[in-house]
């Protein structure tokens, strides 16, 4: 089977090999440091203009001028993220944990692959979805109470980033929930607790790091989601957000203007700064949310 | 007293159920919609035709774009292979200390989470660099950068299922750790691996973002890889803001494909691995 099977060939051949698999390791490594080391080569200029914090705070954004004020959007950002999460987390959490404690096997084994699928789902088929049916919708419940929008506004964006967050929350906690052993729920329901105290008392207190840590991967989707948001939101800068009034985000910033960014000094700059700090808050906030899970996992 | 706390059950139970519901409906409703408006805007022309409207200029179809995303998804993933599977293969104690594989597989998660259009402005910045515009080629490099993470994630689950006694077998039998790896272990998460690389081609599909400066945007076929190409969801994004009939049905026929191969490729996937793990020692 083997072509040269002397001991030294297949020694050589093992430690050759072994030498050469370390190569894709310093890939991936290299993948993150290179991300991080390119956007802030490409940023600093701002970064060290000597007035980043009011690129952060300015509400100006006029690129022809050079005044690139990041406030709206990353405040459009910020209040998007939190609209869909007020939307999902009660949703995914509560779904999660009825699927786990107390649906019958055969809903358990029909709506897992379900939602592995839906997790899948591209992020345009939302906004596409949104486009055709949010839109209208939230059009007319403006209406109703009488408020004038266009329906491209914050609701519409959340309403839709919330659905596709869902799926997300909802198989990660499922994971928690199902690493908890068995018998923490037994003690429980042997005093004679319902199953409902078990899994209150118990279940949840013991998956509450790992309930967090599904709520941060959900924000920091939600937070770098580019284009359901875009195609939803109406994209005109506010800095001060209102449910029925259109919204920016920094990732349709970022998506809508890199066309522009050539033509104008210091344009792509502030594009990239804007990559930037999506990218920092972003892996923060995935870091985090990892460490908690590596250690649930080593404690179950 | 009982009687509240079984009240207090039923309504916690009813509420989880009334959860369940509005995420499960609401998220089938959307596939839902976009599935039936997709279905009615479907035609033969609109599928395989690659010809141009005498009136607009445009292309009648969206024939340009299912190839141009099967380019840029097949291209991505397999440039993504080449380094996910001996990456996957590679962290394991054999070779590497348990807090290096920790590590590697902290910062394979935190990568998998940066956002697409994050890795769409890395792709741009390089095509910049090497004075490039946006084309076929910018467009799968920055789809196989996406991929890595989730290809590789996904084949680290799959060796991790290989039965310990295998690899205990043949370290018994005097193999090297590359004999056992290349052909014990690899062997066995073949089945698995198909699903991995389906995973991701199913992600790399969908990605708008990524695409969006890197791959550009083109009516017509590449030519070569150094030329722009169309892909579905960069068409839908396009012709959904676009006014007129003819570019609405576009983009709904370009949603129906989409959500079609995406579903299709992870049923196909589940059963795939089903299928050829019947091979594999159990």
């Amino acid at each position: 089977m083997l072509g040269d099977s002397s001991l030294k060939y297949r020694v050589r051949e093992d430690c050759i090999t072994g030498w050469l698999l370390k190569v894709p390791v310093l890939i991936a490594v290299g993948m993150l440091v290179l991300f991080f080391v390119v956007l802030t080569a490409k940023s600093w200029p701002l970064l060290t203009g000597g007035n980043f914090w009011q690129v952060l705070t300015s509400s100006e954004w006029l690129p022809s001028e050079g005044k690139f004020g990041l406030w709206p959007f990353i405040i459009g950002t910020i209040a998007v993220t939190f609209l869909t999460m007020v939307l999902a987390v009660p949703v995914s959490v509560l779904a999660a944990v009825f699927l786990n404690e107390f649906a019958p096997k055969k809903l358990k084994a029909m709506a897992l692959p379900v939602i592995d699928v839906l997790a899948a789902v591209p992020s345009v088929i939302y906004g596409a979805c949104g486009v055709i049916a949010f839109i209208p919708m939230v059009k007319a419940l403006g209406g109703a109470l009488g408020i004038n929008t266009t329906g491209r506004c914050l609701l519409t964006a959340a309403l839709v980033l919330a659905i596709m967050v869902i799926p997300v929350i909802l198989s990660i906690v499922r994971d928690v929930l199902a690493a908890i052993p068995q018998e923490a729920r037994e003690a429980l329901l042997a005093l004679g607790a319902t199953r409902w105290e078990a899994t209150y008392h118990v279940v949840l207190k013991l998956a509450l790091p790992g309930i967090i840590a599904a709520i941060m991967l959900g924000v920091s989707r939600a937070f770098g989601e580019t284009m359901a948001v875009m195609m939803v939101a109406g994209s005109i800068p506010e800095p001060k957000p209102s449910l029925f009034k259109a919204v920016y985000t920094l990732p349709a910033l970022i998506a809508d203007k890199y066309g522009e960014m050539l033509s104008i000094k210091m344009y792509d700059v502030a594009l990239m700064t804007a990559a930037l700090i999506l990218m920092v808050v972003i892996a923060f906030f995935n870091f985090g949310a990892h460490l908690i899970l590596i250690r649930l996992r080593r404690k179950y | 007293m009982l009687a509240w706390r079984r009240f207090v059950e039923r309504f916690w139970i009813g509420l989880m159920i009334a959860m369940l519901s509005i995420a499960i409906i609401s998220v089938l409703g959307i596939i839902g919609i976009v599935l039936w408006r997709g279905f009615g805007a479907l035609s033969l022309e609109m599928f395989f035709s690659l010809k141009f409207s005498p009136v607009t200029g445009e292309p009648v179809g969206i024939a340009n774009s299912i190839i141009g995303s099967a380019y840029l998804a097949g291209g991505g993933v397999l440039l993504a292979c080449l380094i996910s599977i001996p990456l996957a293969l590679v962290l394991q104690r054999e070779y590497l200390s348990e807090n290096i594989i920790t590590a590697v597989t902290v910062i394979l998660d935190v990568l998998w989470g940066i956002p697409s259009i994050v890795y769409g402005a890395i792709g741009y910045l390089i095509l910049m660099s090497c004075h490039q515009r946006a084309s076929l080629l910018g467009g799968i490099v920055t789809l196989a950068l996406l991929s890595v993470p989730i290809m590789t994630r996904a084949a680290m689950n799959v060796i991790s299922l290989v039965p310990v006694q295998l690899r205990e077998t043949s370290y018994g039998l005097g193999a090297t750790r590359w004999e056992t790896i290349s052909r014990v272990i690899f062997k066995q998460a073949l089945p698995g691996m198909a699903t991995a690389i389906m995973l991701a081609f199913g992600r790399a599909i969908g990605d708008t973002a990524a695409v969006l400066f890197t791959a550009g945007y083109s009516d017509k076929l590449p030519k070569s890889i150094m030329e722009g190409a169309a892909s579905l969801p960069i068409t839908i994004y396009y012709k959904l803001m676009m006014p007129g009939q003819l570019a609405q049905r576009q983009a709904y026929a370009a949603s129906f494909v989409l959500i079609f191969i995406v579903l299709i490729v992870s049923a196909v996937s589940r059963t795939l691995s089903n299928r050829l793990s019947k091979y594999t020692v159990k």
